[in-house]
């Protein structure tokens, strides 16, 4: 079965997709990357669509179940590199892409994604912020 | 446009059948009318606009009808060349086609956005269904 490699990268999946998208595929996709993210407990999500010519309801529903699945497992998504036509082709489509971060280009998503878990982390850390004081002496 | 118009002032230039019975054949159909569009010369958001509304019917057509074909013409109206794209299935057939045109009805599990988003994405679009016979679309996209 056809499948479309995504690449871990410290606490973000990158999938970058490189060619025609048919629905079988979409699906797999959606299901692998799920079971990525809950396996190494990933903290993003980034898709780089710059590649693809065209997104249509289906495409755009599994980047939209995509978002919403990850975001349950406490997972960003970035979706980058939209080729100008496609953006205006699905807002005429009337498709909303509600839940997805998007960016322009892959170095731009890293860097969204990379300020979103900072901001988790320091959410996190601030209140009792004990872990400096681990390597003191008592 | 009116439908004479559509139907008798233009001249076809160039014609082809594709059959819609697996996925695959949507990415052949999208690649086919890509291949024509460019070669009159479509801008890159046309062409886009146009292959995603072929995306759409043909997968309408592979979940309620199971298979069809499409036929893919470049055609020409005085000054104006475009491609016209009709699908056709012996399917189930649409009850209320103005309820199917309307945005977010489904009865699959879609958004409900195939047809009328088909719709708005080119310059022609007339559909025509029975009970029980199947399903005619046709679209229109001219090169501006």
């Amino acid at each position: 079965m056809d499948r479309i490699p995504i690449l871990k990268m410290g606490h973000f999946l990158l999938v970058t997709i490189q060619v025609d998208m048919y629905d079988r595929l979409a699906l797999n996709l959606e299901n692998d990357l799920i079971q990525m993210v809950e396996k190494h407990e990933s903290k993003g999500v980034l898709i780089d669509i710059s590649a693809v010519s065209i997104v249509d309801s289906f495409m755009g529903r599994i980047i939209g179940n995509i978002a919403s699945m990850s975001k349950i497992l406490d997972a960003e998504t970035v979706v980058v590199g939209m080729q100008p036509a496609v953006a205006i082709t699905l807002v005429e489509l009337g498709l909303p892409l509600t839940g997805v971060h998007t960016a322009l280009n892959v170095e731009k998503g890293m860097f969204l994604l990379q300020k979103k878990i900072k901001e988790d982390i320091f959410e996190i850390d601030e209140p009792d912020a004990g872990w400096e004081n681990d390597d003191q002496p008592e | 446009m009116s439908q004479m118009l559509v139907g008798k002032m233009m001249t076809s230039l160039n014609k082809d059948i594709i059959k819609i019975s697996t996925e695959q054949d949507m990415v052949l159909i999208r690649h086919r009318v890509r291949d024509y569009a460019q070669k009159i010369g479509m801008s890159v958001l046309d062409q886009t606009k146009l292959i995603t509304a072929c995306s759409e019917l043909a997968r309408n057509i592979l979940v309620y009808a199971g298979n069809g074909k499409a036929t893919i013409e470049v055609i020409s109206e005085r000054l104006q060349t475009g491609i016209k794209v009709v699908f056709e299935d012996k399917g189930p057939g649409i009850a209320d086609i103005q309820k199917a045109m309307q945005d977010g009805f489904s009865t699959g599990k879609s958004l409900g956005l195939g047809l009328p988003g088909a719709k708005r994405l080119v310059n022609y679009f007339d559909i025509q269904s029975k009970v029980g016979h199947g399903t005619t679309v046709t679209i229109i996209r001219w090169k501006r």
